[in-house]
């Protein structure tokens, strides 16, 4: 579906390694013990172990020492913020030089071994059927990496998502420049022979009651809502989108196009902002700035990440805040600072962030929330106060990374194992 | 760069303008080759093994690398030159005659008196400086009698040294094969044969590796393979140990030594000299960089000997010798301990699973206590206020008591400087 989409248009920042190129980096890895670059990995992948297999070529045996750690190692390899988590704490900073490319080493594995066998084949064959029963709400990271967990120890895993795509952020809303939508359904499709079934484009709401009667245990990975909307005059018109939402159309839409765009205005300081504003550019947008409110140092967005959208001309406005969106003749005009400034502007996206109220968690009993509206959990258990239910992910955490989501889902399967035993 | 110490020696009453020749192997094989190198500024070239017309082989070579570099080691099945001995000598002459500076050594290796008497005299008619006897070839050539067949059998290397010294006008270096049990033996054969010099090592016997696929150990040659030389970075300790063990024998310390085995840069000139060489040769480091690496060699001798105060070499020569004892002789009261530097480590922990797995059990990790030190194998672990002493400890810490002094952590520290190995008195 997405051959025709516009991210295909994006080329990729870190096209796989070559096997010379591996080797050659995986060399440099200094084998450290009790090392930090494990601790500072969500899922705490063995990041040298996997390394010194690379490079002794045994690459089939990094890939088993990755996804042993991280089911979804093939996706987070890309979209792991490695700068700010394992590469970070890589020694080789305090030496002077340039960290081992640990996600580049770690999809050079998992593509090759995601290529040559059948996740069974790799992951080791499930375990005999319990003939246990789990509904996994949301198709996003956190459902497929404890989806496909649970499989592997012999539980019938459904994955239900209202959307008719897998995958949830993973595949609707990465940067095409890191992962493009095809490349994260490979890797769901290559996990879901595990056994994992799909029940998509369908909502769930009516049948929550009964999902928890037939089903021995549920899971929400259900993600954040809908994009935040700004309360001001005009924010209803066309060419004014959420973030996500745009971003899900530059990933998945067939056909989309953003038309004859010149002038593009992001309003937002974080990752979604400064992921949109790269595409935007990317795809020939001739301007595109980012409005953030306040000053640099306040900006949730990574260093790194506002450092490369600089680098491909994104202008950044700090302290500027819009205080009215002007549309002529139903097209959109542009927009009023604060200080009464008319910016002129052809698409506007407001990457403020999103709803924590994902609405269908709430046709499930017993399921609380926070001052936030995230869903509470045992952290040591993510077991909400519904004892048949388990939570994971960004409805859980507010969004995070993948690998947090991750991470998250592996606590919680090591729970609901524990529970479905006894059952 | 003015006042650089002088380079040239005397081998045997030779001149050469430096030390760096390189040896007999495919790097000499032609007359034009060695030109170019001696335009590079060699001080020598010993020519490529001349003897009756042999065939090579296709392939040739095999190397092992290590983490990335390649040739740390390197083997070939290559024989002596497979090239009309009229024309090899028509290039002799005609390299002589144009580098009258450079030295020429003619490398030679036949069977009988009367080959040996007849490649002698066409060697010198062609103009060699000096003469060298391939007594080390460890592959083919031994299976024919000669090469290593000679060098490995003391009596037979006395008794060809012998009518080589006879027949020869200029001086004669034996070259000898490591592939020995104690390199002492051949070396006196060849001094009771009466050679002047003595080069070493020849190439170790090897077997380079196996090709997985198919089983064919390599170099592969068709379906099979044979056992080759093995030279290269690798075999350099294997080398300074022999030519050691020669440089402090009162019975051969008086011949003029050739050193060679894994010399690739100045570095290791220096050593092989300081352990008593008067020349150095080298092949696989131009095999695998070309002629050009020794204009480095040359600059970073001489300024290392400047740097350390010799005006010559022949004021390092041999200096190295003296210090190297049997173990019997070494102080039993002698004390290191190793001392990491705070300061520049950078906490990748090397040195306490090295000292952890492979030596003593007395470096610890910051952070973790004495129980569970012991759990994870410190069961000497030191008493509890040793501990508390390193609590804020930012890298691993080493116990000096249990220290024993082994150089295991600061050989696999990958900060150069960062451990130390401190005297204790």
């Amino acid at each position: 579906m997405s051959f025709s989409s516009l991210e295909c248009l994006i080329d990729e920042k870190q096209p796989v390694y070559t096997l010379a190129q591996a080797l050659c980096e995986a060399q440099r890895c200094l084998f450290c013990f009790d090392p930090p670059c494990v601790k500072a990995c969500p899922t705490e992948i063995d990041i040298p172990k996997f390394i010194s297999k690379i490079a002794s070529k045994n690459i089939i045996g990094a890939a088993q020492s990755i996804l042993s750690a991280n089911i979804l190692g093939h996706s987070c390899a890309k979209v792991c913020p490695v700068e700010v988590l394992c590469a970070k704490a890589c020694v080789y900073h305090d030496r002077g030089e340039l960290p081992i490319e640990i996600g580049r080493l770690q999809f050079f594995a998992t593509s090759q071994a995601i290529e040559k066998f059948l996740a069974p084949d790799l992951l080791g064959a499930a375990k005999a059927r319990t003939g246990k029963k789990i509904a996994l709400i949301g198709a996003g990271p956190a459902s497929v990496a404890a989806g496909a967990m649970l499989a592997l120890n012999g539980h019938q895993a459904v994955i239900f998502d209202k959307k008719n795509f897998i995958g949830g952020l993973n595949s609707a809303g990465i940067a095409p420049y890191k992962l493009k939508h095809e490349e994260a359904l490979r890797e769901i499709r290559w996990l879901s022979s595990l056994g994992l079934e799909f029940c998509l484009g369908k909502e769930i709401a009516e049948e929550a009651h009964a999902l928890e009667q037939d089903y021995d245990a549920l899971f929400m990975g259900i993600g954040l809502g809908e994009d935040k909307r700004l309360m001001i005059s005009g924010a209803d018109g066309p060419s004014v989108y959420g973030a996500c939402s745009l971003i899900e159309k530059i990933k998945t839409q067939k056909n989309f196009s953003l038309g004859n765009i010149k002038r593009a205005h992001i309003i937002g300081g974080g990752n979604t902002a400064l992921d949109l504003a790269q595409e935007l550019r990317l795809l020939g947008v001739d301007y595109v700035a980012l409005h953030y409110r306040r000053d640099e140092p306040d900006m949730s967005g990574y260093a790194h990440e506002l450092s490369a959208a600089r680098k491909l001309g994104v202008h950044v406005w700090l302290n500027s805040e819009i205080s009215k969106i002007i549309h002529e003749d139903a097209e959109l005009k542009g927009f009023y600072t604060q200080e009464g400034q008319l910016v002129e502007s052809d698409l506007l996206a407001l990457a403020i962030g999103q709803s924590h109220v994902v609405k269908i968690s709430k046709y499930f009993s017993s399921i609380s929330y926070d001052a936030r509206g995230l869903i509470q959990v045992d952290p040591k258990t993510h077991r909400t106060l519904n004892p048949k239910i388990w939570a994971a992910g960004d409805c859980v955490n507010g969004g995070k990374e993948v690998v947090n989501a991750v991470a998250e889902a592996k606590i919680a399967v090591k729970s609901m194992l524990a529970y479905l035993a006894e059952v | 760069m003015p006042d650089l110490p002088d380079l040239s020696i005397n081998f045997c009453g030779v001149k050469s303008p430096n030390p760096f020749w390189l040896a007999s192997a495919p790097p000499t094989n032609t007359g034009d080759q060695i030109m170019r190198a001696f335009d590079h500024g060699w001080g020598g070239a010993v020519w490529k093994t001349l003897g009756k017309p042999i065939q090579n082989v296709s392939s040739r070579f095999g190397a092992v690398g290590y983490k990335g570099q390649a040739m740390m080691g390197f083997n070939n099945i290559e024989l002596i030159t497979d090239r009309p001995l009229s024309v090899n000598f028509k290039e002799i002459s005609e390299v002589k005659k144009r580098y009258a500076q450079q030295t020429l050594i003619v490398s030679l290796m036949v069977e009988s008196k009367e080959e040996w008497k007849e490649l002698i005299r066409r060697s010198e008619d062609a103009g060699a400086d000096l003469l060298e006897l391939n007594f080390g070839c460890p592959h083919g050539m031994c299976e024919r009698g000669m090469g290593s067949a000679v060098g490995s059998e003391p009596q037979v290397l006395a008794e060809i040294t012998s009518w080589a010294v006879n027949f020869a006008r200029v001086p004669v270096i034996v070259k000898l094969t490591p592939n020995i049990t104690d390199i002492v033996e051949p070396a006196l054969a060849a001094i009771h044969g009466g050679a002047q010099a003595i080069s070493l090592i020849n190439t170790i016997k090897s077997l380079i590796g196996i090709d997985l696929n198919n089983l064919v150990p390599l170099p592969r040659v068709g379906n099979f393979s044979t056992n080759g030389g093995y030279c290269g970075p690798a075999v350099k300790p294997i080398a300074l140990h022999m030519l050691a063990s020669l440089s402090r024998h009162p019975k051969i310390n008086s011949a003029v030594f050739s050193g060679m085995g894994g010399i690739s840069n100045w570095h290791d000139a220096a050593e092989f000299i300081a352990l008593g060489a008067t020349s150095v040769q080298v092949c696989t480091a131009v095999m695998h960089h070309g002629y050009r690496i020794v204009e480095d060699m040359k600059e970073g001798l001489s300024l290392y000997l400047k740097s350390h105060g010799y005006s010559s070499l022949q004021q390092l020569r041999g200096r190295a010798v003296e210090y190297f004892k049997e173990w019997r002789d070494l102080d039993l009261n002698y004390r290191v301990t190793a001392h990491i530097n705070e300061a520049s480590c950078i906490g990748c922990n090397k040195c306490y699973v090295a000292c952890r797995d492979g030596a003593h059990q007395c470096i610890y990790l910051p952070g973790m206590t004495r129980e569970k030190s012991i759990e994870s194998g410190h069961p000497d672990a030191p008493a509890l206020n040793i501990f508390e002493k390193h609590e804020n400890s930012r890298v691993p810490w080493v116990d000096e008591k249990e220290c024993v002094g082994c150089n295991l952590c600061q050989l696999v520290c990958p900060v150069e400087g960062c451990i130390t190995m401190l005297e204790k008195s």
